[in-house]
């Protein structure tokens, strides 16, 4: 896509700025549609109406919020640190945004063809836990404080069984780079690596079921990463009032909460690329049948986001279904449930990768 | 020793397998409910239909009414007001619907509907049963003013009209009686009209 761009333009900042533009409009667009469906998710669930005021099915009640939140004042208290106070939502947001950077939207747009994408991008999104502590600490307030550490133990704790899935699948699929991975799933949805990957060998059917435990393994431990229900006990709003963003307010909170929304895009994103072939379409593209090349690349991008708002609508789903864990059931299910599995489920992974 | 991890390894899988049946049972549950219809009632579009004996703003058919002031009388916060004019003879002011003679002129009927306290305790003395309560109850207003209700048929002037004619009426009584006193008063002379003499 940069190439695209730099021969569009023949001109190296304007291209990476295009470059760089296309997944935060994706960002924007999906935290105002996320917080749209998760009101509506919520409000359907609970039997009730949810937003129907603003526009059809209450749709741009985001924009209207998103508005207000634009204008409000920029209120910080006297007490807070104020240079970290200051730097961390954008840290936070910078974070997630940065993970947007190798994901491949289709087989023609991404940002970078890095070759160590997935590695880059559970270090990016890892760097959130940075502005987490950081807003929390310099905030001065005691439910900041407490948020920002629980966060920090929670995603550090489930970055190992994150970690651990990502390795298995790296052991399969012997790549880093997920356009690479997304292009090893392609044809038709059982080359998907929750069905065992490609090929028709016997390896593939053995690795179904372990390919089932490691998805489960990775969704609970991304949804923990995102610190959503029932995994939210830093931003638990019956104890902490809004966890580590509890001074914040007007854009700096709507940071947070862009950042939020990006990181539950991104994971699900990241769970499609590894599990259910990222851009690839599962029953083939009109745009080869018709030989119309751009229709491809846009199929790819449908589907792909496609899923990736089917993993949203999961997590949705989850917190609405779910109550809040207490913290030492939290590291309960982190460290004897999921980190064991992950680990027999790599050994076993390792030995059917090598038959 | 061998048991011991036998057992523990049992109860570690049971835990596996009840947390993911549990969470996929109420994931079941949630499923179920995002189909099933809002039960909100969007109310300034959509009312719920009001019980019979609902309690809201009380309503006076002035036409009915005959000043009887009962209604007032009964009133704990004492939110109603009434000023009463007696007819001169030769007006007709009508029968109620009930057949009774009307022979007083309300000229104010004023309910303060920011004092009332919906007790009803007003409906029932009345005679002609013209006080009532409707089914209305959004009647909020801006202005604490306009929640004092008039429910006179008469304006002002009319009302001062009435009083005229009234008090001219009661005049001309008062005259006649006077005159009538002094007729009956002239064949005795001698003796000045006394109260113990009617």
């Amino acid at each position: 896509m940069y190439q695209f761009f730099f021969d569009l333009t023949g001109n190296v900042i304007i291209s990476t700025l295009a470059v760089a533009l296309v997944p935060l409009i994706c960002v924007l667009l999906v935290t105002l549609f996320g917080v749209w469906l998760e009101r509506k998710v919520s409000a359907w669930m609970q039997d009730r109406v949810g937003p129907n005021r603003i526009g059809p099915y209450g749709i741009f009640q985001c924009v209207a919020d998103f508005v207000k939140m634009l204008q409000k004042e920029d209120a910080v208290s006297s007490e807070v640190d104020g240079v970290l106070y200051n730097i961390a939502p954008v840290l936070v947001f910078a974070g997630s945004f940065a993970a947007f950077a190798v994901i491949p939207f289709a087989s023609t747009i991404i940002g970078s063809q890095v070759e160590v994408g997935l590695f880059y991008m559970l270090a990016a999104s890892s760097f959130v836990v940075a502005g987490i502590l950081m807003g929390g600490w310099s905030s001065n307030n005691k439910y900041s404080l407490l948020g920002s550490m629980r966060s920090a133990a929670q995603i550090i704790s489930y970055e190992i069984p994150t970690a651990l899935v990502v390795l298995s699948m790296v052991m399969l699929m012997g790549t880093l780079n997920l356009t690479q991975i997304s292009e090893m799933q392609t044809g038709n949805f059982w080359h998907w690596n929750i069905f065992g990957g490609p090929g028709w060998a016997l390896s593939k059917f053995l690795l179904i079921p372990f390919m089932v435990v490691g998805f489960i393994i990775i969704f609970i431990s991304t949804l923990a990463e995102v610190n959503r229900t029932p995994f939210d006990i830093p931003e638990a709003e019956s104890e902490l009032v809004a966890g580590y963003f509890t001074e914040y307010c007007g854009m700096k909170y709507g940071m947070f909460m862009l950042a939020e929304y990006g990181n539950m895009f991104a994971v699900s994103l990241l769970v499609s690329v590894l599990f259910f072939g990222g851009y690839q379409s599962p029953v083939g593209y009109l745009g080869n049948v018709l030989g119309i090349k751009w229709l491809v690349s846009l199929e790819q991008f449908s589907w792909f986001f496609a899923k990736g708002w089917f993993f949203i609508f999961v997590q949705m789903w989850l917190r609405w279904t779910l109550p809040r864990l207490r913290v030492d059931q939290l590291m309960t299910l982190c460290w004897k449930y999921l980190i064991p599995y992950a680990v027999i489920n790599l050994v076993i992974i390792g030995i059917i990768s090598l038959l | 020793m061998q048991k011991d991890g036998i057992e523990f390894m049992r109860e570690y899988l049971k835990n596996t397998w009840d947390g993911i049946y549990t969470v996929l049972v109420g994931m079941r549950i949630t499923f179920k409910h995002l189909f099933t219809p809002a039960v909100t009632i969007q109310y300034p579009e959509v009312k719920v239909k009001l019980p019979d004996r609902v309690r809201n703003r009380l309503y006076v058919n002035i036409d009915d009414c005959i000043g009887c002031d009962q209604c007032a009388r009964a009133c704990p916060v004492s939110c109603i007001e009434i000023d009463t004019v007696k007819s001169i003879p030769g007006e007709d002011l009508g029968i109620t619907s009930n057949g009774k003679k009307k022979a007083l002129w309300v000229t104010r009927f004023d309910i303060d509907i920011a004092k009332c306290c919906y007790c009803q305790l007003c409906v029932f003395p009345c005679p002609t049963e013209c006080i009532y309560m409707t089914d209305v109850y959004e009647f909020s207003e801006y202005e604490r003013a306009n929640l004092l209700y008039k429910f006179s048929a008469l304006n002002q002037d009319e009302a001062a009209q009435k009083k005229v004619n009234y008090e001219k009426f009661q005049a001309e009584k008062e005259a006649q009686k006077a005159a009538a006193a002094a007729a009956a008063a002239k064949p005795k002379p001698e003796t000045p009209a006394q109260p113990s003499a009617n």
